[in-house]
């Protein structure tokens, strides 16, 4: 009998360590002390000096996907520019963090309750949860990052064009490698995954139109070993720079391409320190600044529903800071590309049919 | 013929970054299942070693010293089971669960403490992991690199399952805890300490998954984050019920769930077939390989009771 039991439990517990992909963070929910930690918010801060609105009246809450605010990733972003704005603006925040999808609502239930003036949903994953709070809810102002599904008076979408960074960093790809031949390691085949792929391909072929870019899906963002598997696939069959949107799956791609002597391209916060050497550049999604203008326009009253876009122009996404690794001539003619992006000269195709258009059917995981 | 060579060289590959830390945690399950002491507690204990390796690694700069660390850490874990399960009498698999809860729970605790709140650890240097064969020996790609160059401890653990595999069967001590793990009242009318044997062996058990653990962050990758061991203690444990409770069946089960992890990306390149399809793989194999060749295992007949030493 006990045998049995126990069996039962461990195809329980094999079953929730499948499923639970990816998270597994840290126990239970935690509401945090509002103070902590404000120096860790590393990118340039966006202090306007005595310029800033007062906001000591307004109290923003932030909710996280299951990454929690230290994953290194939009998380973390989205809280650093929370905390940017409270230094700034004297606002009143707090975070918490789910562990498992089903604390978004309660979650949001709980910043509803202490009456919070906005709040912030990170990720397309809190959509359901968001939608169903601010139609119960309408005088709460609500924000999501990620989501452009939510059609209502008091919700913010705040998206990105991950494509622009991605098509940049594609571009340094073309220009970089040696072999004309790229990698690109895709963490999960969906419309918004895959815009990281178009413009990275599409920036790859524009910079180095004899490119031929290998490219993998893991269908995992937290399978290292994997990640480094099929990079060492990649590197095996001529790839010298391979660039990746994988979460912590791409953790193993920046490792195999430090052992390996070839570089990587990190995805959505500067990746550099993780291997100096290797990382050349990062494909950045400007979470923070998305999330100070959102508490900047609540302030000032101007906070408006519907779906607000950062682009490359509003300094929503962008290559990472760090370039010691590129020369000279790569970097001018990034910021040139740059320039010809925000301008209009280049537009960087967003959908299947649009990157289709321009370049073919080269793109294989969509 | 280059091309199969190639792949082939990419296949052994996958395997030696794969099978590692499933096979060092694995043979370790096998000491304290045939004790009679039943561990899934692993993947607490590896994740509570991959954190420390992490740590150590970061710290001292000395690969094998943060590796050895590491297993001293799932020791640690491995004792409190077995002071629970063996001294406490209590139920074997609700500790092992509360390991599991308290491996990780505890790891991102003490990273946030040590980190500035951060529930990673700073990446380490390269110098700091654990070495590898034949650095730069081997043109990068090259066949001879993909199987040659890799972490030395990624052949060493097969050395280890050698060894175990003598433990078992060839020592006096590997013949008292087989005995133990069946009839636990008649060793101990025979004078064998049934609790010292125990405590031994789970706390090896314990010392191996910590090791297990350690590979991911001083091998694989270069960081510990609370997501890199998700469900690999429990497939060790799988693997060790797959291959009847002996370390020679652990390390085929291991090298089979390895080996799937190379087809899996070695199959996943451009989307040819569904990524869904793929990341089945190792489960079906799994399942096949059960239904069609391993046929029933011969659980420990005192595997998961309670022994209680008579006065």
């Amino acid at each position: 009998m006990k045998k049995k039991i126990l069996s039962v439990v461990l195809c329980a517990a094999v079953i929730a360590s499948m499923t639970a992909c990816g998270g597994s963070s840290s126990g239970t929910t935690e509401t945090a002390a509002a103070g902590g930690a404000a120096e860790t918010a590393g990118n340039e801060e966006k202090s306007d000096g005595g310029t800033a609105a007062d906001g000591s009246d307004f109290k923003i809450g932030l909710i996280t996907d299951v990454g929690g605010v230290n994953d290194g990733s939009f998380n973390q972003s989205a809280w650093e520019g929370l905390q940017t704005a409270m230094a700034d603006m004297g606002v009143e925040a707090n975070y918490l963090e789910s562990s498992t999808d089903a604390d978004y609502a309660p979650n949001i239930e709980t910043f509803v309750d202490e009456d919070y003036d906005l709040i912030i949903s990170v990720g397309y994953m809190l959509a359901d949860a968001t939608r169903a709070a601010a139609e119960a809810n309408p005088d709460t102002n609500f924000a999501i990052i990620d989501d452009a599904t939510i059609d209502l008076d008091n919700v913010t979408c705040l998206m990105f064009r991950q494509e622009q960074a991605s098509y940049l960093v594609g571009y340094v790809a073309g220009l970089v490698t040696e072999s004309d031949n790229i990698g690109f390691v895709l963490g999960m085949s969906n419309e918004t995954m895959n815009q990281f792929g178009y413009g990275y391909v599409g920036g790859a072929i524009d910079a180095n139109p004899d490119i031929k870019v290998q490219q993998f899906n893991v269908n995992s963002f937290s399978d290292s070993a994997t990640g480094k598997t099929m990079t060492n696939t990649a590197i095996t069959n001529g790839a010298d720079v391979v660039f990746h949107a994988a979460g912590a799956t791409g953790l193993g791609v920046i490792e195999a391409c430090q052992e390996a002597g070839v570089y990587a391209i990190g995805v959505d916060s500067d990746q550099s320190s993780i291997a100096p050497e290797t990382v050349i550049t990062s494909a950045m999604k400007r979470v923070d600044n998305a999330v100070y203008d959102t508490v900047e326009s609540l302030i000032n009253g101007t906070l408006e529903g519907g779906i607000h876009t950062y682009d490359l122009a509003a300094g929503g996404v962008d290559i990472a800071p760090t370039q010691d690794l590129l020369s000279d001539e790569v970097i001018a003619a990034v910021d040139e590309v740059k320039a010809q992006i925000i301008s209009g000269e280049i537009v960087v195709p967003v959908t299947r049919e649009e990157f289709e258009a321009s370049y073919g059917d080269v793109y294989e995981l969509d | 013929m280059d091309v199969i060579l190639k792949n082939l060289g990419l296949l052994i590959n996958a395997t030696l970054i794969a099978t590692p830390p499933l096979l060092l945690a694995a043979l370790g399950s096998c000491f304290s299942e045939r004790s009679g002491v039943v561990n899934i507690g692993i993947e607490g204990m590896m994740t509570i070693g991959a954190f420390t390796g992490a740590v150590m690694g970061l710290y001292t700069g000395n690969g094998w010293l943060a590796f050895f660390c590491a297993g001293l850490a799932g020791a640690v874990f491995g004792l409190i089971h077995a002071v629970a399960c063996i001294s406490f009498h209590a139920d074997q698999t609700i500790a092992g669960t509360a390991i599991n809860f308290l491996g990780p729970g505890l790891a991102v605790f003490l990273c946030k403490a040590m980190f500035n709140n951060s529930s990673d650890t700073p990446a380490m240097a390269p110098s700091s992991k654990l070495p590898k064969l034949f650095e730069g020996v081997f043109p990068t790609g090259s066949f001879w690199n993909n199987v040659l160059n890799v972490y030395s401890v990624a052949y060493l653990v097969f050395v280890l399952a050698f060894v175990c595999w003598f433990v078992f069967y060839k020592t006096r001590f590997g013949a008292h805890l087989r005995a133990v793990g069946e009839h636990p009242e008649a060793c101990e009318s025979l004078g064998i300490d049934v609790y010292r044997v125990r405590y031994i062996c789970v706390v090896l058990s314990g010392f191996m998954a910590g090791l297990g653990g350690a590979f991911v962050t001083l091998a694989t990758i270069n960081q510990f984050r609370p997501s890199i061991i998700v469900g690999q203690g429990f497939i060790a444990v799988a693997a060790v019920i797959f291959g009847k409770f002996s370390p020679e069946g652990a390390t085929k089960a291991c090298l089979l769930f390895g080996l799937c992890s190379g087809i899996k990306s070695l199959a996943s390149q451009s989307n040819m077939i569904s990524p869904n399809l793929i990341s089945m793989i190792p489960y079906v194999v799994t399942i096949l390989a059960l239904v069609l060749f391993v046929g029933k295992a011969h659980t420990p007949a005192a595997n998961g009771k309670i022994f209680v030493k008579s006065k």
